[in-house]
């Protein structure tokens, strides 16, 4: 391990720890909107966009995040429609992400048990106080767990984004092993930095699972 | 369109052949993970803190690197750092392998640890020994807890192994490249068709999985 290699790689790879950042953050962003939007059209029913919603969580679930972006960033731009690796790579983490959120927020809603809205109902709330302070913030609490969950693996995904050419940290290594050869040294950042990239959401993750579990068996 | 590619020569059974690599090597890595995640996760329940620690830095190892980091790892790293020439496949076995078993295993101690004493206790007022508790009572439950979610992890295996492109491996996503580039000049729009295919491909592998996966879930719930 040559220290003096290390320090040197340290300023290309800080600047690829950014991008993969802030590409993962926005598709985690994205993937969130998504997420709540079709668990609600999914768990009120609205007639024909549910379907689709249904067809959207299916196909995006049961393929592979790399065949996806190959499909946005090769195939698309044939039929005139081409955006930047960039924007690929945020949309198409988003519509991944997207699926798998759309099912934590669902299960969510639905694990709410149905005498819940009976008693609401029953002391005379009206549909929308019932929605609003009795089922939102027990299936806020009963899906954070799949939530945080989806949003590590969303930022373990983004390695994939080397592959439609986006310069993020797997790009990067790929990048200088191919050049100077120090196979070692670039495997060690790449690892350092992706600790650094995960590390706190996922520790940060558990102490919001056990609050939220506090909220959902204690208040 | 670009799907007119697929019907020339015998472009489509190489495709398909490439989806068979990927499946034969998550089929191999899922069988590696089920036995081993089922052995390690049992060995989690017993209340050793060497064990216990072990297993806790090496499923957040799993939960927070990246497969392709590991892959890399194995692959280049391995033959840099300690002079082992690993092939791309057998590292691909290897990595995924790692990875499910940390999967496994954690479902495995979730499904024993959900077994409330009280069962066993019943069991013992009953008058069964342990070894008739472990075979009528406790063991019926956790392969109907475990069966779905073992199925659910063949699915994220055949997915994740599309990583393998990345190594060197000739599977469905690199024999699709080599088509569109074979015929860049006849068919420009290839991209579109093949990659289309692809992704039709892996939904027709997963999607039936899935679906099993949810139904004997549905089924098993009580």
């Amino acid at each position: 391990m040559d220290f003096e290699v290390i320090f040197s790689y340290m300023p290309l790879y800080i600047e690829a720890f950014l991008l993969t950042i802030k590409i993962g953050w926005i598709g985690i962003a994205i993937s969130i909107g998504i997420g709540i939007v079709l668990a609600f059209v999914l768990h009120f029913k609205i007639p024909f966009v549910s379907q689709i919603a249904k067809i959207y969580v299916e196909v995006f679930r049961n393929t592979p995040l790399l065949v996806q972006l190959f499909f946005i960033y090769f195939g698309l731009p044939k039929i005139g429609l081409s955006i930047s690796a960039q924007a690929c790579g945020a949309v198409g983490l988003g519509l991944l992400g997207g699926s798998y959120m759309t099912e934590s927020f669902r299960s969510g809603l639905e694990a709410v048990s149905p005498s819940q809205t009976e008693s609401a109902l029953a002391l005379g709330m009206t549909r929308a106080q019932l929605f609003q302070s009795v089922i939102l913030p027990q299936a806020c609490s009963l899906s954070v767990p799949a939530i945080v969950a989806n949003v590590i693996f969303l930022l373990k995904e983004t390695s994939v984004f080397s592959a439609i050419s986006l310069m993020d940290l797997m790009f990067t290594a790929k990048d200088l092993i191919g050049l100077y050869y120090n196979t070692t040294e670039c495997l060690f950042l790449l690892v350092i930095f992706y600790i650094i990239m995960l590390l706190p959401v996922s520790v940060l993750g558990s102490m919001v699972e056990k609050k939220a579990r506090v909220r959902m068996f204690g208040a | 369109m670009g799907f007119e590619v697929l019907l020339k020569g015998n472009n489509m059974i190489r495709l398909l052949e490439g989806l068979g690599v990927a499946l034969k090597i998550s089929l191999i890595s899922v069988s590696f993970s089920i036995v081993l995640g089922i052995i390690l996760g049992m060995l989690m329940t017993l209340k050793n803190h060497v064990i216990n620690v072990i297993t806790r830095v090496y499923l957040e190892i799993v939960r927070i690197m990246p497969q392709m980091v590991l892959l890399f790892i194995v692959y280049f790293g391995a033959t840099k750092a300690m002079g082992i020439n690993i092939s791309a496949e057998t590292s691909a076995v290897i990595v995924f392998s790692f990875w499910g078993t940390a999967e496994m295993a954690d479902l495995v101690r979730g499904s024993l640890i959900s077994i409330p004493t009280i069962q066993y206790e019943s069991s013992m007022a009953l008058g069964l020994n342990r070894l008739q508790t472990y075979i009528y009572v406790i063991i019926p439950q956790i392969v109907r807890r475990m069966i779905p979610l073992s199925i659910n992890l063949i699915t994220r295996m055949i997915k994740t192994t599309s990583l393998v492109m990345m190594i060197g491996i000739v599977e469905v996503l690199k024999v699709g490249q080599q088509i569109i580039e074979a015929n860049r000049k006849s068919s420009p729009n290839a991209a579109f068709g093949v990659f289309a295919t692809i992704l039709i491909l892996y939904f027709i592998a997963c999607w039936p999985i899935s679906c099993l996966s949810k139904y004997l879930e549905k089924k098993w719930e009580n």
